[in-house]
């Protein structure tokens, strides 16, 4: 247990460090994304309601479970949990809260990386009279080890480690010191960024219309996202991917906002200041985040093109050609600005995933700041390499998918049982209430113990028994008519038996690609080896630090 | 732009934003109660 006390230094600067770890690449990619593929304005109505039926209620659980926890002197997950409930369980169900920060940061510095190079490449103007196709090759090429942009050899790597150790050396720094000066500055300049971009999107109109996309139409980008309708409201498929937006974007069920908020003084508020960070993040999300890529994308390339590429690609393969239609010092400025806000979005939120390992390991084991941060870079840079070496093989969804997905739903669904069933909805809201310097709405009680749980099951089952192309309504029928419960190969069973790669290898007719298709899904198994091994691995020092405790007659 | 969306959009934005700014506002205000008490 740790005697090594810290605090933030402010209160503003804990808010912003919290927002800075919700704020991330997803509030700028996947929203716009995930609202597209659900049906654009009907995906607006359940992502809301998720925020306020989910989101907050595990705001306010998180935030106060780590402020009880950091009480007694315990910054992360494993030990906040056992000061919950006292069986051993609950200890090495928190690992998850070390665990999944470590996988994640793994493969997140190395998307954090390519922003840092891209705000390179766009003050060297490097995308300057490039066609579309290039810019999108010029990533392709990025990310294949082989190739150089730059003339650097291996410069994705370089990247990656000067990403991490710059995340690291933050961290070396201290909470006040690093973590809370760098969301000072960055959280501010991010919406700078942002707000420049968003007005851009909202005035393009149909100014970027060309002979080649006649129909390009920033406005039909956002009338698409944000006309309601109301049918969608009844599937759910988007209900679903709505509330999992709401997971990845407000960092939850990670363990980061429990060692966030355990350095949280006793008597401070945390309601508030849960409520302030939460709503920050909406903010960036909803009306910064819908009003960059799709609009801009769809006033230079039309609505038809932006339903049909929508994804991820699209920040890295398609924004620096259509910032190039602003002219030099513009596509320039745009270019530094984009990538500059997708940088500090990353770098607010690794630099979070940092802390409950350093917690962790400074609790327990007593380890300096120092000789804590310097781990979590040499442990991620070990997980992290697989990632950048063997991106093509599928290793880094197949992170992104236990880590930062699967696992958050657990965890979430685990401490919302833990905090309002064994420790008691009647503590547990007076943990939420106690120095609130806000009026906590007492309908919450009742949304924390029985909405929040049920809805949580609701997506754990969701993600387990995903039935074929999210079509609930004609798995239902199927069932019900004697033909079965078709699975979906995106849904948890399918993924553990890796039948989407399977039916892949056995359709593959050329050898080429069947033998590329093996390779990956021998990467893929080595991958979840390789996590697997870490989680037991934390598992193994929770064990020691208990026996620890035990024989310093400390109760665990 | 259809009017449901327009009126959509900025309802929408227009809650996030109030929410956010009052919210921001109200932590900047209230100083925490351990430097309160100290």
């Amino acid at each position: 247990m740790s005697t090594q006390k810290e605090y933030w230094g402010s209160r503003v600067g804990l808010v912003l460090a919290m927002a800075g770890n919700a704020v991330g690449l997803g509030n700028f990619l996947r929203f716009p994304v995930q609202a597209v593929n659900n049906g654009g304005g009907a995906f607006i109505i359940p992502y809301l309601v998720s925020f306020l039926v989910m989101g907050i209620p595990l705001l306010w659980i998180e935030w106060s479970m780590g402020r009880f926890g950091g009480k007694s002197g315990h910054h992360s997950a494993p030990f906040i949990f056992d000061r919950f409930d006292k069986r051993r369980f609950w200890k090495y169900f928190g690992v998850f809260g070390i665990w999944t920060n470590l996988a994640v940061a793994a493969y997140y510095c190395y998307i954090e990386s390519w922003t840092m190079s891209y705000v390179i490449h766009s003050i060297g103007r490097t995308f300057d009279g490039m066609t579309q196709l290039q810019v999108a090759n010029f990533f392709s090429d990025y990310i294949n080890i082989g190739t150089t942009t730059t003339g650097i050899p291996y410069e994705a790597v370089i990247f990656y480690v000067l990403c991490l150790l710059l995340n690291t050396w933050i961290l070396s720094q201290g909470l006040a010191g690093g973590v809370e000066r760098t969301a000072k500055i960055g959280m501010p300049l991010l919406i700078l960024f942002g707000a420049f971009l968003a007005i851009r999107g909202l005035t393009l109109g149909t100014s970027g219309a060309t002979p080649e996309h006649p129909d390009a139409n920033a406005w039909a980008g956002l009338n698409f996202l944000w006309d309601p309708q109301f049918d969608s409201l009844w599937n759910p498929k988007v209900w679903l991917a709505a509330a999992g937006q709401i997971f990845f974007t407000l960092s939850v069920g990670m363990g980061t906002i429990h060692c966030y908020a355990a350095y949280v003084n006793s008597k401070d508020d945390i309601a508030l200041n849960a409520m302030s960070a939460g709503w920050m993040n909406e903010f960036v999300e909803v009306v910064l985040g819908s009003l960059i890529v799709i609009p801009i994308a769809a006033g230079y390339l039309g609505l038809d093109w932006v339903k049909e590429n929508a994804g991820f690609g699209m920040a890295f393969q398609t924004m620096p050609f259509l910032f190039e239609n602003w002219g030099p010092l513009l596509a320039a400025l745009a270019g530094v600005f984009w990538f500059g806000l997708l940088f500090f979005a990353g770098i607010t939120s690794s630099l979070a995933m940092g802390t409950p390992w350093m917690g962790f390991m400074r609790d327990e084991f007593s380890w300096s700041r120092q000789k804590s941060a310097w781990s979590f870079g040499a442990i991620v840079l070990t997980l992290g390499m697989p990632t950048v070496f063997l991106y093509n093989y599928g290793v880094f969804g197949e992170y992104d998918y236990w880590a930062g997905t699967v696992s958050l739903v657990l965890f979430a669904l685990a401490e919302s049982i833990l905090f309002a069933w064994i420790f008691g909805m009647d503590k547990g809201w007076d943990e939420i209430t106690s120095g609130a310097d806000m009026r906590v709405p007492s309908f919450y009680r009742f949304i924390i113990k029985y909405i929040t749980p049920v809805f949580l099951l609701f997506v754990f089952i969701g993600s387990v028994f995903s039935p074929l192309n999210g079509d609930w309504a004609g798995a239902v029928s199927s069932l019900f008519s004697g033909n079965g419960w078709v699975l979906d190969n995106g849904s948890l069973i399918k993924q553990v038996m890796n039948s989407g790669i399977k039916e892949q290898i056995m359709n593959a007719t050329n050898p080429g690609q069947k033998a590329h298709l093996e390779d990956q899904l021998f990467y893929i198994n080595g991958a979840r080896f390789l996590l697997m091994m870490v989680f037991l691995g934390i598992c193994y020092l929770v064990y020691i630090a208990c026996k620890q405790q035990k024989q310093e007659g400390k109760t665990a | 732009m259809t009017t449901t969306a327009v009126v959509m959009m900025i309802l929408t934005m227009g809650i996030v934003t109030s929410f956010t700014a009052y919210l921001f506002w109200k932590v900047l205000k209230t100083p925490p109660k351990s430097s309160r008490e100290d």
